[in-house]
């Protein structure tokens, strides 16, 4: 199997994730939106980590941020030693539109909880995808991206369109396309949310599978027992951590 | 690139039916200036045949220009009229010309036993006419100066005339009659074709003088044709003869000149005129469809990019960098134009073989137009594929994959 192979693989002690004083505001016009009021956070390789909290506490706004999907309207973000953005009053730096990119392609993997393939897009196309913005050549695309189908146990699906397959598998198929790049992170939005309980087993067994393979995984759920599958789940309230327990074990 | 192409071919092939009516709109411009272009190829081509009967050598001298403004052309109605003898005033002096000869010219009616033709053209000359026009008898002899000279009531007739009249039948030594008078059919010319829709051949030259007598001299405006002892001394030939003619009528030196010298040339250059003009009509016609057609596409792919903002975060969470985006919108708005484009001369190309095959109208598509057809195309598709992929690459990754 060829799971990803994170930079510093390993209990590393450095952060490849540190967010210092993270804020996002939504500027509606007449009233703001603080989705997250100053986040710290420091993450390192190999983590297993799930993300808990009420509905509109600011969970998918600080999973895009770290995603580099999306820019904090203030406070600092470092990816690997690399400095994604710091804002700071009206002094921002920040990465350009194709460095982020960059970013998204190589060094993570999502998986939503909506799956967002491509429609009237094979299987295996769709898991190609960030291969071809990658620049790999056609013949490996193909060879890489059977290799990750089979990882989640859908060779044979390789060339069904989503809308031919159940949720599970599309949600198989979005692990296959989110890994399939060796990225150093993966980051699940409530990748169970869709799912029944079974699936949802499934599901968590290919991420058990990714951590013991040296990845990183930082997945946000709304399940105290699909959390359990973490080894640390950090509590967000009203877009400030308000937990932060370490040492659950896996199952 | 090609991994783009893919993409553009299959987002058009899942809707097939509306990419084929955004080609439309193109394919009916470049349609539209295929055929008309064609058509003006095709004239071009006939055209350059037909007015080598003229000769580039030959001068015609006449009270008017050719092609003139409608003006200018009432002006000269009012110059006075170019006599018989002014063909002998410029025999006598010109120098750098071989061959003179009056043509006088009106519409009449042969008759031959029981049968008769209106609408014959009737040409008074003298006997070097056959050597400025270059004619052929191909039975009996041309008009000879003695003809002129004696006044004969004798005539050479066109191929077409012989064909109408004697069906086949030697001609030579018949009598026919020209608008009531009796003539003597001494030669038959070589067939001539037509030229600008009308049969040359349906024609009957006679001695000028005769004419005259016979057909009345009173009114009559006469022009000169003046052939140039050789093709590069026609300039020459043309200066002399003007001099020669503003003596011949009197002119004092700033006075306008009451004649005109006409040539070959001054038809090519109504034509090219006349030509120009359809080819504006041409290119105005075809750049409006290709703009609407444009706009067609353009009107397409903002609502394509719409439709997809959910596909384009997609692309854009998995790495997709500015560029991928936009060129996948730019190729796909290309390749529509350039189906359009293909769609558009095909038709054209085949309506140009129906018109060459069908009707007296001459047609041709050189293939290179092809290429700058598609070369056009592809900029169209580039400026109104432009704004709507740049729409497309500029979307945010996280807005576009909360929209749905
Ligand atoms: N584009 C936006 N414009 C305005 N407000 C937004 C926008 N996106 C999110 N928000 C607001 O930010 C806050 C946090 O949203 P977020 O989606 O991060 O919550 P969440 O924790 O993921 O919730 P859920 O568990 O329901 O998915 C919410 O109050 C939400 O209304
Ligand atoms: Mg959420």
């Amino acid at each position: 199997m060829s799971a990803g192979q994170p930079a510093s693989a390993g209990n590393g002690q450095d952060p490849i994730i540190i967010l210092t004083g993270v804020t996002k505001v939504y500027d509606m016009g007449k009233e703001q939106i603080h989705a997250l009021r100053g986040i710290d956070l420091k993450i390192s390789a190999n983590e297993y980590i799930s993300i808990m909290g009420p509905s509109g506490s600011g969970k998918s706004t600080l999973m895009n941020v770290i995603g580099c999907l999306d820019t904090p309207t203030a406070g600092r973000y470092e990816f690997e030693g690399e400095l994604v953005c710091d804002v700071d009053g009206d002094k921002i730096t920040r990465m350009d539109d194709d460095d982020l990119a960059g970013i998204r392609n190589r060094k993570i993997g999502f998986v939503f909880q909506t799956f967002n393939l491509l429609a009237r897009t094979s299987a295996l196309r769709n898991v190609e995808l960030p291969l071809v913005y990658a620049g790999v050549s056609r013949k490996e695309r193909s060879v890489r991206a059977r290799e990750a189908l089979e990882i989640v146990g859908l060779a044979d699906r390789a060339d069904h369109a989503p809308s031919e397959l159940s949720g599970g598998q599309r949600q198989r198929v979005a692990i296959a396309r989110a890994l399939v790049t060796k990225p150093s992170i993966i980051l699940a939005d409530e990748p169970t949310g869709n799912l029944d309980s079974t699936t949802s087993r499934e599901i968590m067994s290919f991420m058990d599978e990714l951590h013991s393979q040296g990845n990183t995984i930082i997945l946000v759920t709304h399940e105290a027992d699909i959390a359990k599958h973490a080894h640390r789940v950090i509590h967000i309230l009203d877009g400030q951590v308000a937990s932060d327990e370490r040492g659950a074990a896996a199952a | 690139m090609i991994e783009t192409l893919r993409i553009a071919g299959s987002a058009l092939w899942a809707h097939k039916f509306r990419a084929f009516l955004t080609t439309l709109g193109i394919a009916i411009g470049i349609f539209t200036i295929g055929v008309v272009m064609a058509i003006i190829e095709g004239l071009n081509t006939s055209f350059a045949d037909q007015i080598s009967h003229l000769g580039s050598d030959v001068l015609y001298v006449d009270k008017r220009a050719w092609f003139q403004g409608r003006d200018a052309w009432i002006n000269a109605r009012q110059r006075k009229n170019i006599g018989l003898d002014a063909v002998e005033y410029i025999s006598a002096r010109a120098q750098y010309v071989s061959h003179v000869s009056p043509r006088i010219f009106q519409r009449g009616q042969l008759k031959f036993r029981e049968k008769s033709l209106d609408g014959i053209a009737l040409m008074g000359v003298h006997a070097d006419m056959a050597i400025i026009q270059g004619q052929e008898v191909v039975e009996g002899r041309f008009l000879s100066s003695l003809d002129t000279d004696h006044r004969r009531p004798v005539t050479v007739i066109g191929e077409a005339v012989r064909e109408s009249l004697f069906e086949g039948q030697d001609a030579v030594g018949k009598r026919l009659t020209i608008n009531g008078r009796k003539f003597l059919v001494i030669g038959v010319l070589e067939k001539q074709g037509t030229m600008l829709g009308r049969n040359l051949d349906n024609v009957a030259y006679v001695p000028a003088e005769t004419f005259l007598k016979m057909f009345g001299r009173r009114w009559r405006n006469i022009t000169i044709a003046v052939k140039a002892s050789s093709p590069e001394l026609v300039n020459d030939a043309k200066d002399e003869l003007e001099g020669i003619m503003r003596r011949y009528r009197k002119l004092r030196p700033g006075q306008e000149n009451d004649f005109a010298i006409n040539q070959q040339s001054s038809l090519q250059e109504f034509y090219d005129k006349a030509t120009g003009m359809l080819w504006m009509v041409a290119i105005g016609i075809g750049s409006i469809s290709l703009i609407v057609g444009g706009v067609g596409v353009m009107n397409i792919m903002l609502v394509t990019v719409t439709e997809r903002t959910f596909e384009i975060g997609i692309r854009k969470s998995l790495g997709a960098r500015r560029s991928a985006i936009l060129w996948q919108f730019l190729v796909e708005s290309m390749v529509v134009s350039a189906l359009g484009v293909l769609v558009g001369f095909v038709a054209a190309s085949g309506t140009a073989i129906f018109i060459q095959n069908n009707t007296p109208l001459a047609a041709r598509i050189p293939p290179t137009w092809l290429g700058l057809g598609i070369g056009v195309v592809v900029i169209v598709g580039l400026i109104f594929g432009l704004w709507p992929a740049t729409k497309a690459a500029r979307l945010d990754p996280i807005e576009a994959l909360r929209y749905e």
